[in-house]
């Protein structure tokens, strides 16, 4: 056999794409534990319903696009918007959702830009927000969490609340996030003892605030394993933060939620482990990561307090994909050698 | 960005470098044996490029035994080195080899098949070069051909004398060898450090004293920290350790870690203070100065798990890399790639023949599983692992994107020649994107690109430049012919000046010296060379001859008034012979200004024959001139641009119609007088004026025209002439005149004439 | 009258607006002038300076003077697609494939005269655009091949045929890496093993 000839470096390290997505998926575990176990099975159809479209839009658009399907598959990424979806949708919501967002998810905000890595938007946000847009109704119905009231549909239930013609409404109750935006007349404290699903919780609502905290767990450890880097997390969870704290108004009726609400509720720490730190979508260097998780914690607050969308975190991404080209123009890095960092605009004279 | 780390073993602060990588060292397997040497090969490829600038030019031919460190080819240029024997024997090819290159492309080695008895030539060591002059040292070191052998191979030398002697205030020695598998200076720092602490004090003294001399080297290599550390007690200079990490050893890279500073973008380390040599090539200087040794040998790592023996070797240059691998027990069915240099930035080969060189630091040879070839690249998801890795704190996701592209200019604004190569972006991309490359292939063309720039600014530069020198030289021919008609103008003003100037002075013989200044005038104006007047004068007074012979004949055999008119032809004919051989003989004279002369002399003569010319003559000739004159007269005027000139020449214009009309009315006088007497035998004499006449125009018409004008001219007149000899032939015949021979004879000549004027005008055209 | 007088008024202001701007515009024009004709320049520094004539027009100038007059961008085969590319850029249209009429991409080649036969007429020196040719009348006639841009004007004038365009060799020296080809970038088969096997 003739010797090889390659361009160094003739060693890698092992890590591979499909390594990094198998970690994601593996770090969205807990998380969807804690929403089986406060929200249902619902979840779980959700994320077989999901998986099943995006495993077969993408082939299917592989095949169009006369690309070798096995090879693109094993890369994991549909899967990993498939589950970032899935957990994202309302349980027990018609299949037809789930379908429908994965597949616009995958076909159109991924495959026809050119597949991974040519994505200008995150997909599984995309595919959230058309759900969110063409079905306001459906994607509003979240059921109460498992400790709150009426208890969880059972499986026959599952089947026939996803598959057949039956009414989620009677499982269905406000989110926190819902009730604190509503509300214009008691104070927080009067609130969070009036309303069930707060009053059943501790700081961010029953179920909402474990669901969030299983996913910050995940998160961190995707951290730790340097999927990523802290900067966009940090950057989001930061901003939210403090905005949530100058607006909390000392608890009074015109607050519009503790920050810790707004940290443990909705889907701010999936938002700020999985979805922003998609790294195709998002700016390229590290302080440009910083100010992109800023823009998206500024708006998540912005568009949950003031806008007519009760949680934002897709809206607040979607807007800041738009933003990642600008931002990575001014956060260039400087170079060793260089006195400045140059913008990229600027031509060399 | 510089975090600073306190060491415990040495006070000098050191700094961070952004980015690295660290991967697997592998780098005892070469250090269980120690340095050795393996069997001569039988012949040794010594490539004449084993350094970065011109390749070297041979100075032996085929055939030539050559002595080991004899120079075998010279330097071409400042950055260049030259080459020397590695061993005794002889030349047995100088030709195209096989490179160790990563494009496997051939170029030009001396082959030397070696005699096996190693023989040195004589050294001329420079112990003392303290005393020597400093350019001296350093030109004992570029003839001993030293190059860095780090990586590069940029000659020695010059990096020894920077530019515009900039001070500098750091030396660094590089011992750092952050790639993995490789421990060739490891080994050298092992068992050679007092070489190399002699060779960093020559440097030290040719850079002028550094204040820091500063000897780098990672934490991984703890027994030469300790030997250098030993070798260096007693000098001032610091062995410096530093946590290991990829790829510290870059030179840039070191001068950050060592100092803090940054070499600016496209400059040399020279600029901010500091000169930067590997550890080998202070010690290769060492033994050029110590013992006048060229660098003929160095000392590689051979490594990889397909071999039964990993170990150092110091091996000849030249030394084909097959044969070392066959000393060292290679498993050939375990092979899968020949690297040379490390597994970050070594290039594969494909030939095993490829010799050792300067520069061959490492021969790889790893297992199939040690260094699995590349997986298929997946899409990049712009992770941004690279970036994080790269030491120039580049965005390798943009440059990959941009390189795909083949966007020039964006890369150009993300700075792509600031990349160093180092590979640590490609070795963490989770797609095992070949990123490296990609910018090998994009910083290629664009190099290229920059080349074909100059080139076509330069091949631009030509072409105008040509263009220009062409245009200049259409004009100064233009501006020649303008002073040369200038010129000409100018004589023929003072000619009609002179004239009148003499008929003022002389009042007697007016028409007389108005003639010979006419003569004067037209021998003056010919502008043909002496020869082509002889040739002409030859050829008339050949014609001449003949003419005269055959009226003899002709002659002698008639009777009665056809002898009559045939004498009188003969007269004509010996009177032009006599001219023309007057004519010739002055021409045969060497100086041409008596030739001058004499053909002036001639003209006088002539002039005189025909001042003693009959009153009627007379008169028929001043009315044929003053006819000429009108003529020409009437042919400029309406050439003439100036207002008051033409209105001069109209006013001449009529005072000569005034005079003809008063010369014709003399010469019908005249003609009445003596009838029949009109064209009697001085007819000769009469013809020989008018062609002086008619010579002088002409001649005083070319003078003021273009060659092509000219000719045109001289066609037309011709063309006129030859119609009034035809008419004048005609008028002839209907009389009976006896001419009427000469009038064809001279009708045909000018025939011909006018045939080869014609086709001489066809040709010009 | 009064609609009258606020009609003058507005007339009298528009009117005197336009001629104050039209003053500052053409003073503009005089002031800020463009000296010469850069685009032209812009244009000949991308052309790649053989002076071939292929375009059609006598040297590379001529023809950079043609395109900002409208020309067709396409018309020079020595700078090939990546010339037209650089043109597209510059004058902002659409970058076509090259027009074969005036001859195809070539590889690079350089003249080389095969000295024994040269019989030194000076032919192929008066038809070098670049003065790439040495030699003089009666003496043997050599290319300097680093100034010699590949026009191949010299090899029509040559009455015996001595002159050959040779492609430039590629040296280690001038060698450059290729981009990744498709064995690093799959496309064609779905196997990793066989991708593995095939590199």
């Amino acid at each position: 056999m003739a010797l090889m000839h390659a361009s160094s470096p003739h060693t890698a390290q092992p890590q591979t794409s499909a390594n990094i997505m198998q970690l994601v998926l593996a770090a969205m575990v807990p998380g969807i534990v804690a929403l089986v176990a406060y929200f249902g099975v619902g979840v779980l159809f959700n994320l077989a319903l999901c998986g099943l479209t995006a495993l077969a839009s993408e082939a299917l658009m592989l095949k169009l696009r006369g690309r070798p399907i096995g090879f693109y598959l094993r890369d994991y990424s549909a899967l990993v918007t498939a589950a970032l979806l899935a957990v994202a949708l309302p349980p027990y919501c018609p299949w037809w959702i789930p379908v429908v967002g994965t597949a616009t998810a995958i076909i159109l905000a991924k495959q026809l830009y050119g597949g991974l890595g040519f994505n200008p938007f995150n997909p599984a946000m995309v595919g959230y927000v058309v759900l969110l847009i063409s079905f306001p109704v459906e994607m509003t119905l979240w059921v109460a969490p498992a400790t709150v009231e009426h208890g969880l549909p059972d499986i026959e239930e599952a089947f026939s609340l996803v598959f057949g013609n039956y009414q989620v409404d009677g499982f269905t109750m406000a989110t926190p996030l819902e009730i604190v935006r509503h509300n214009n007349s008691i104070i927080m404290s009067q609130l969070y003892n009036e309303e069930p699903v707060l009053a059943k919780g501790s700081i961010a609502g029953a179920g909402w605030e474990m669901v969030n905290l299983a996913f910050l767990v995940g998160g961190l450890y995707l951290l730790y394993r340097k999927v990523f880097t802290w900067h966009a997390p940090v950057g989001m969870l930061a901003a939210l933060f403090l905005l949530s704290t100058v607006f909390y108004d000392s608890g009074s009726s015109l607050s519009e939620g503790s920050p810790l609400l707004h940290l443990f509720s909705g889907a701010t720490m999936l938002g700020a482990f999985f979805i922003i730190t998609d790294p195709v979508s998002s700016a390229t260097s590290t302080r440009g990561r910083l100010y992109f998780g800023i823009g998206v914690g500024i708006l998540v607050f912005v568009i949950r307090v003031w806008g007519s969308y009760p949680d934002a975190v897709a809206f607040a991404v979607l807007l800041m994909n738009f933003a990642a080209p600008l931002i990575d123009n001014y956060t260039l890095p400087r170079t060793y050698g260089h006195a400045a960092p140059r913008r990229a605009t600027e031509k060399e004279d | 960005m510089a975090h600073t780390t306190e060491r415990t073993r040495s006070s000098r602060r050191i700094w961070d470098i952004p980015g690295g990588v660290h991967p697997p060292e592998h780098k005892a397997q070469s250090m269980q044996l120690p340095l050795a040497h393996i069997p001569l090969a039988p012949s040794l490829i010594v490539p004449l490029s084993q350094h970065i600038g011109a390749p070297a030019i041979a100075l032996v031919k085929e055939g030539d035994r050559v002595l080991k460190g004899q120079k075998i080819a010279e330097a071409d240029g400042p950055i260049s080195a030259p080459v020397h024997a590695p061993t005794s024997g002889t030349v047995t090819r100088i030709g195209d080899y096989t490179m160790p290159h990563p494009s496997g492309l051939q170029a030009e080695a001396i082959e030397i098949s070696s005699d096996f008895s190693d023989t040195w030539c004589e050294l001329y060591p420079m112990q003392d070069y303290r005393e020597r002059d400093r350019s001296e040292v350093l030109h004992h070191i570029r003839e001993c051909g030293i190059a860095g052998l780090g990586g590069a191979g940029f000659p020695a030398a010059i990096k020894l004398n920077p530019k515009g002697n900039a001070p500098i205030d750091t030396l660094i020695l590089n011992g750092t060898e952050c790639e993995p598998y490789i421990t060739a200076d490891d080994t050298i720092m092992r068992v050679r450090p007092e070489e190399i602490v002699a060779g960093a004090e020559i440097l030290a003294h040719l850079l002028h004293e550094p204040a820091d001399v500063l000897i780098g080297i990672e934490d991984n290599k703890p027994e030469a920290i300790k030997e250098m550390r030993e070798a260096c007690e007693g000098t001032r200079f610091e062995v410096v350790v530093f946590p290991t990490k990829y790829p510290s050893g870059g030179e840039k890279q070191l001068i950050q870690i060592l100092t803090g500073r940054e070499v600016p973008s496209e400059h040399l380390p020279a600029e901010v203070g500091v000169i930067c040599q590997n550890v080998g090539t202070a010690a290769a200087i060492y033994r050029a100065i110590q013992f006048g040794e060229p660098l003929v040998s160095r000392i590689t790592t051979v490594v990889g798990e397909a071999l039964d023996i990993q170990r150092n070797i110091e091996v000849p240059l030249g030394t084909p890399v097959g044969h070392i691998l066959a000393n060292h027990g290679i498993d050939r069915e375990q092979m899968a790639k020949i690297v040379i240099g490390g597994p970050m930035m070594g290039f594969t080969v494909q030939d095993e023949r490829v010799p050792v060189v300067k520069t061959t630091n490492c021969i790889l040879v790893p297992a199939r599983k040690e260094l699995p070839a590349p997986v298929p690249a997946q899409p990049c998801i712009r992770c941004g692992i690279c970036a994080e890795a790269c030491p120039a704190s580049l965005l390798p996701q943009q440059l990959y994107w941009y390189a795909r592209a083949e966007d020039y200019e964006k890369l150009e604004a993300y700075s792509i020649k600031d990349c160093i190569e180092c590979g640590a972006c490609a070795y963490v991309c989770p797609s095992h994107i070949p990123l490296v490359q990609y910018y090998r292939a994009a910083k290629g063309t664009m190099r290229e690109a920059e080349q074909e720039k100059l080139k076509s600014d330069r091949a631009r530069e030509r072409f105008e430049f040509r263009k220009a020198r062409l245009e200049k030289a259409e004009q100064e021919k233009e501006a020649k012919r303008q002073a040369r008609k200038k010129a000409a103008e100018e004589a023929r003003k003072r000619k009609a000046a002179q004239p009148a100037s003499d008929k003022a002075g002389t009042s007697g013989a007016s028409s007389e010296a108005d003639v010979v200044a006419a003569a004067l005038a037209r021998v003056k104006a010919k502008e043909s060379s002496p020869e082509q007047q002889k040739a002409r004068a030859e050829r008339s007074v050949k014609s001449a001859q003949e003419r005269v012979q055959k009226l003899e004949e002709k002659a002698s055999a008639a009777e009665g008034t056809q002898r009559d008119q045939l004498q009188a032809q003969l007269k004509a004919a010996q009177l032009k012979l006599g001219e023309a051989q007057q004519k010739l003989t002055a021409l045969d004279q060497p100086e041409k200004t008596s030739s001058a002369a004499a053909a002036v002399d001639a003209a006088i003569a002539r002039a005189r024959n025909k001042a003693a010319m009959s009153p009627l003559e007379k008169a028929q000739k001043s009315v044929d001139s003053l006819r000429q004159r009108i003529q020409k007269m009437e042919e400029k005027i309406p050439q003439e641009q100036d207002a008051e000139l033409q209105a001069a020449l109209r006013d001449n214009h009529r005072k000569f119609q005034e005079k003809l009309v008063v010369a014709e009315q003399e010469l019908a006088q005249l003609q009445q007088q003596e009838p029949g007497e009109a064209t009697t035998p001085p007819a000769g004499n009469d013809k020989a004026q008018q062609a002086i006449e008619r010579a002088r125009a002409a001649a005083q018409a070319r003078a003021g025209m273009s060659d092509e004008e000219k000719l045109a001219a001289e066609l037309s007149s011709l063309e006129q002439r030859v119609e009034k000899a035809r008419q004048r032939l005609r008028k002839a015949q209907d009389e009976g005149n006896e001419n009427v021979p000469a009038f064809q004879a001279a009708l045909d000549k000018m025939e011909n004439k006018l045939a080869e004027k014609r086709q001489q005008m066809g040709e010009q055209q | 009258m009064s609609w009258f007088a606020s009609v003058s008024d507005a007339m009298l202001v528009l009117g005197g607006m336009a001629l104050v701007f039209g003053a500052i515009l053409g003073f503009a024009a005089i002031r800020f002038k463009v000296e010469g004709d850069p685009i032209v320049d812009q244009i000949d520094s991308i052309l790649p300076q053989t002076q071939c004539g292929q375009c059609g027009y006598p040297g590379c100038r001529p023809y950079a003077e043609a395109i900002a007059n409208g020309d067709a961008i396409n018309k020079c085969p020595p700078g090939g697609q990546a010339t037209i590319n650089q043109l597209a850029n510059l004058l902002d249209v659409e970058a076509v494939p090259l027009d074969e009429e005036h001859g195809s991409e070539d590889i690079k080649k350089v003249a080389f005269i095969r000295e024994d036969e040269c019989i030194g007429c000076t032919k192929c020196i008066q038809a070098c655009p670049v003065d790439a040719i040495l030699g003089a009348a009666k003496q043997m006639h050599t290319v300097i091949a680093d100034e010699c841009t590949g026009c191949d004007l010299c090899v029509e004038p040559c009455p015996v045929d001595c002159i050959d365009m040779i492609p430039v060799e590629t040296t280690p020296r001038s060698w450059v890496w290729e981009k990744p080809g498709a064995h690093s970038q799959l496309i064609a088969t779905d196997k990793i093993g066989e991708i593995r096997g095939a590199a």
